[in-house]
């Protein structure tokens, strides 16, 4: 089971990460080796299994509706890349 | 003083003969004599100071607790309010986090003290600790090897005694490896049973953060305070925290050991395998009866794994994109740019190939395949040892193949990386606790022995690995250089 | 040839919860921003979401209000896409298992009643705002909206023309006010449609490529942009085009859909159950207690004002148009034990003129049911004139005092002494014999006069009735 350079670029838009035209093949490569392992999965039956997304057999908490956070807008923004005016700034957004 | 187990130097803070103080300044030094190990990405010298001197006033007016006044390290994947918190990655290299760890917290309020924060695989993502921004960590029984991963620079750090204890996060052996080949006792506990708030998550569902020290006794005082419901964390266990120390000393006549025998087939060392031979024979002399058992489904656990962890953990890393915190690419020319360079360039090699894996296991068309077939796994694993450890107390294996390998010799085989994850990963999967202890070694480097149980039955373990650790001496040999 | 039109909508209501759905920050609308975005809602390193009781009990209430299925299991899921208004690149939202199933809304076109299905409504949190100001070239993003709790109403694609959505959506807007779940302001984004549009040739089964209409935000903006989508649809297929599944944007300057240029190709969002939350169970005795807690609902409170009050319809419609009025009303029904019909003339006239005037909601009405009742009771019993009344109304809405104790003290109480009133009215008999004899040479209208000239000279405060009678006895 192999990927293409152009399945590996598609799936890095996906995920917005960028890499490198030279390392395309090596992550193409990589990436078919994991499928391989995936394979041994079909080895066993599971038709009649439920899939199980945590260890514990557990049922959501439900949290009281009170406000118990403060503003620290301070605190946060102070480690931001770029602020003004107490927004975040990113490279405009065409709507 | 630095040789001293945790529980050792608890007492002699009691009985104040010598003062937490002291006993920081110790550690501080030793960590500057061994930078070469790179166990530590950030040290906190001042920060250590200060609280070393609060410790000192509640030992004095007897309002200390077992961990007051005890100089330990933070695997750097626990926030730590306005102390650098990196992940091991360049994407937060610069992030001072504005808030703590609940895990961090429980040692704040117990009184211990931090010297600093563990080197790690990126993103926790790693076997080696050969993935991380900072560097590569050296294994202190031989310099040249790698001291597993990701909480590497954790294994590192007691190994060579320059923390009296540390904490490490495991998602498919994160504690258990970097333990066995530093010959350091670990444990996982059961998945629930620490808090995961503040502690930054690779795959969710799997991550359990525990203790890293030198041996049963030290990881029950640690494990005493990291434990316990967390209301913050909607995934931890609101189960009573038992005392962990209360049944170290029971007697093991009687116990049951399940031995699996997908354990002991191909891929094991086999001096790795007479050298656990040697710690069951141990066992059998304390009273336990050796059973062998089957677990069919363990050989999935490898597929499985790499399918939910890095499917959960590319989504996961999504909220890294040089927006509100860590690194941002310089002018980014539209928004895509900004995500797109800000990602490719804080992120490493391993932590994009997860990404990507991830990514395409969830995407459209491929979600049953892999992501639906996985977790369905998943249970099939999780029943063998619900099964096993109905006719079992506990069951015991490998932590590794082999003795820990040299630098970069695994590096650029990301395949043969995972393949060595084969005796830890299943137990992540299913959730179960457990711990790696010193057993031995081979050619001078220290061998682990794996210990499973069942839920919540940490207390049983860590009973389980004192009566070895009373009987054998491996926990306490010192690596070469370090004494 | 001859058109269908279908349309489906997607409703996203903002639950009014006092915090957020995953955390413990304010919802409160209008503050400063960021200043409500704590680190959950930021997506900082490390942290993870808790969910508010608050939601689900909302959620669960307007299952049971439509008549749905109430899943005894429901999971959240993550939506992944990067957007800046989104933290964590991905939305924690519903997919396989949704917390409300199947249901249904009744509505009202033309007199006929069609029952519009309800495909689903799930929870999910909201994202944060940009604001396109002009940052030096950048834009601007707020998150103290990240992870206000929405509630997403999806409809079976039942409705056959623009009216129906019309009234589909004025139907949901007023139950969600009537469960309290949300306030219905679509000004601030509390109730946001989208509209999925397609047509089809009459008779065909099989539905016809479909364009969702985004970013409308009143009920007028929605007749209009379905009937331009629509419209051009039709002109695409008759001119031998196909119609392309998009995102399109409503102008409601231009009155026209737009393609949304910027969108790229269709997401994959690759949704999968969220690891960090664990499915929420919801048995029979949650179940139970939620069901005791639903109010009337709007339509059966209007059957029972019609059989109880035999008001006619459109005072109905006012006084049910929100649970808040029809309980005021009702209380001053009761209070006053007045005909049904004049204190409903009171409360859709001069309060609700009075209320719309100061911009104030029933809740906030300077006089409450106590006082009003007693307004009502002193005109049923012949205290004071109708016209009187107006004045006194006046004074309640401006003063905290009673009407008696306004009354009383204005020297308002109507004078029905008959002496008084011939006494009176002689007066302006013999002082107006112009008039008089206009009157009686047949100039019916020269009454008014009288009548005007002796409330004038009585202050308004003649009982109307008898001026009446005895003016006609002495003209």
């Amino acid at each position: 089971m192999s990927l293409t350079a152009d399945e590996v670029n598609k799936i890095a838009h996906l995920a917005r990460l960028g890499i490198d035209k030279q390392d395309v093949a090596a992550y193409a490569n990589d990436l078919s080796g994991m499928l391989d392992l995936m394979t041994r999965m079909s080895e066993v039956n599971t038709d009649d299994v439920e899939p199980m997304a945590h260890p514990m057999d557990q049922a959501q908490r439900l949290r009281v509706d009170k406000v118990t956070e403060l503003n620290h807008r301070e605190a946060f923004q102070a480690i931001a890349p770029q602020v003004e005016a107490g927004l975040y700034l990113v490279p405009k957004v065409i709507e | 003083m630095h040789n001293k187990t945790l529980a050792e130097l608890s007492l002699g803070l009691q009985a104040k003969t010598y003062s937490s103080v002291e006993l920081t300044q110790l550690f501080l030094d030793r960590i500057n004599q061994h930078q070469q190990l790179n166990a530590y990405i950030t040290v906190t010298p001042e920060l250590a100071m200060a609280q070393a001197k609060v410790a000192d006033q509640r030992l004095a007016n007897g309002t200390a607790d077992l961990l007051t006044g005890i100089p330990i390290a933070q695997k750097d994947i626990f926030c730590t309010q306005d102390v650098m918190t990196t992940c091991g990655s360049k994407m937060l290299a610069n992030f001072s986090a504005p808030y703590n760890a609940t895990v961090v917290d429980k040692f704040n309020q117990a009184g211990a003290i931090m010297l600093g924060k563990l080197n790690m695989d990126e993103f926790a993502m790693g076997s080696s600790n050969e993935t991380s921004y900072f560097g590569a960590v050296r294994n202190p029984w031989n310099l040249n090897s790698v001291p597993g991963g990701s909480s590497g620079g954790s294994a590192a750090a007691v190994s060579a005694r320059l923390a009296a204890c540390a904490t490490g996060t495991d998602t498919g052996g994160s504690i258990r490896q970097p333990a066995a080949l530093c010959g350091i006792t670990g444990l996982k506990p059961t998945y629930g049973r620490v808090s995961r708030y503040g502690m930054i998550a690779y795959a969710s569902s799997l991550d359990q953060g525990g203790p890293m020290t030198r041996n049963a006794e030290d990881a029950a005082i640690v494990l005493q305070t990291m434990a316990g419901f967390d209301e913050k964390d909607s995934t931890s266990v609101d189960v009573p925290v038992p005392d962990y120390r209360a049944g170290l000393n029971k007697s093991l006549a009687g116990l049951k050991i399940g031995l699996p025998k997908e354990f002991f087939g191909e891929g094991l060392d086999e001096n790795v395998a007479a050298t656990l031979a040697t710690a069951f024979d141990e066992y059998r002399r304390l009273g336990a009866e050796i059973i062998d058992i089957t677990m069919p489904n363990l050989k999935l656990a490898i597929p499985a794994y790499y399918v939910i962890a890095p499917a959960e953990c590319s989504a996961n890393l999504s909220r890294f994109d040089g927006v509100r915190y860590g690194y941002r690419c310089e002018n980014p020319v539209d928004l895509t740019d900004l995500y797109t360079r800000s990602r490719g360039e804080g992120f490493g090699k391993e932590v994009k190939r997860r990404i990507l894996m991830g990514t395409y296991a969830l995407s459209t068309g491929y979600y049953d395949a892999y992501y639906l077939k996985a977790q369905k796994i998943r249970r099939l694993i999780s029943e063998d040892f619900k099964a096993a450890l109905a006719s079992v107390d506990v069951i015991m294996g490998p932590v590794t193949p082999s003795t820990a390998f040299g630098i970069g010799e695994k590096i650029d085989d990301p395949i043969a990386m995972y393949l060595s994850d084969i005796y830890t990963i299943a137990i992540n999967l299913a959730g179960v606790p457990a711990m790696s202890i010193p057993a031995g070694f081979v050619a001078g480097m220290p061998v682990g022995l794996q210990l499973i149980g069942d839920y919540f039955s940490e207390d049983r373990l860590l009973n389980i690995a004192h009566q070895y650790q009373q009987v054998t001496d491996w926990h306490n040999f010192i690596p070469t250089g370090f004494e | 040839m001859e058109w269908e039109t279908v349309i489906g909508l997607e409703i996203h209501t903002q639950l009014s919860t006092r915090s957020k759905i995953f955390s413990g920050a304010a919802t409160a609308y209008g503050a400063e921003p960021n200043t409500q975005a704590c680190a959950v809602d930021l997506g900082l390193p490390g942290v993870l979401p808790v969910l508010n009781q608050e939601a689900v009990r909302m959620a669960v209430i307007f299952g049971m209000a439509i008549e749905a299925n109430i899943a005894p299991y429901s999971v959240f899921a993550r939506k992944n896409y990067f957007y800046p208004d989104l933290p964590k690149g991905y939305q924690i939202s519903q997919m396989d298992h949704p917390i409300v199933g199947i249901g249904h809304l009744d509505i009202e076109v033309d007199g006929e009643i069609k029952r519009i299905g309800v495909t689903r409504a799930h929870l999910e949190e909201d994202a944060g705002k940009s604001l396109h100001e002009d940052f030096h070239g950048l834009t601007g993003i707020d998150l103290n909206r990240a992870g206000t709790p929405l509630l997403e109403i999806v409809s079976e694609p039942d409705m056959r023309n623009a009216k129906e959505a019309v009234a589909y959506m004025r139907k949901l807007h007023e139950l969600v006010r009537y469960l309290g779940i949300c306030d219905g302001n679509m000004q601030e984004g509390s109730f946001r449609c989208d509209a999925n549009v397609s047509v089809r040739p009459k008779g065909q089964a099989e539905f016809g490529t479909r364009a969702e209409i985004k970013n409308i935000n009143s009920f007028k903006f929605v007749e209009k942009a379905i009937n331009h989508e629509v419209e051009r649809q039709i002109a695409v297929i008759e001119s031998g085009g196909k119609v392309v599944q998009e995102t399109r944007l409503y102008d409601s300057v231009k009155d026209e859909t737009r393609s949304m240029r910027s969108k790229e190709e269709a997401n994959d969002y690759r949704y999968f159950p969220d690891p960090d939350l664990l499915p929420v169970i919801i048995d029979e005795a949650f179940k139970a207690k939620i069901k005791a807690e639903l109010p009337e609902l709007p339509d059966a409170k209007k059957l029972r004002f019609k059989a109880d009050y035999h008001l006619d319809e459109e005072s109905i419609a006012i006084l049910t148009a929100s649970r808040a009025l029809a309980d005021y009303f009702e209380a001053v029904h009761k209070k006053s034990g007045c005909e049904a019909k004049l204190c409903a003339n009171w409360i859709t006239g001069d309060l609700s003129a009075a209320l719309n005037k100061a911009g104030l909601e029933i809740g906030s009405s300077p006089i409450n049911e106590e006082r009003l009742s007693g307004l009502l009771l002193r005109i049923n019993d012949g205290t004071i004139s109708g016209k009187i009344a107006k004045q006194v109304f006046e004074l309640l809405w401006q003063s905290a005092e009673s009407t008696d104790h306004i009354i009383a003290e204005q020297g308002l109480t109507q004078i029905s002494d008959t002496g008084a009133i011939v006494a009176i009215i002689d007066k302006i008999i013999a002082e107006n014999p112009n008039q008089v004899e206009q009157y009686r040479s047949g100039k019916d209208k020269m009454f008014a006069f009288f009548v005007g000239q002796v409330m004038k000279a009585m202050q308004g405060k003649a009982n109307p009735a008898e001026v009446n009678k005895i003016l006609k006895e002495r003209l």
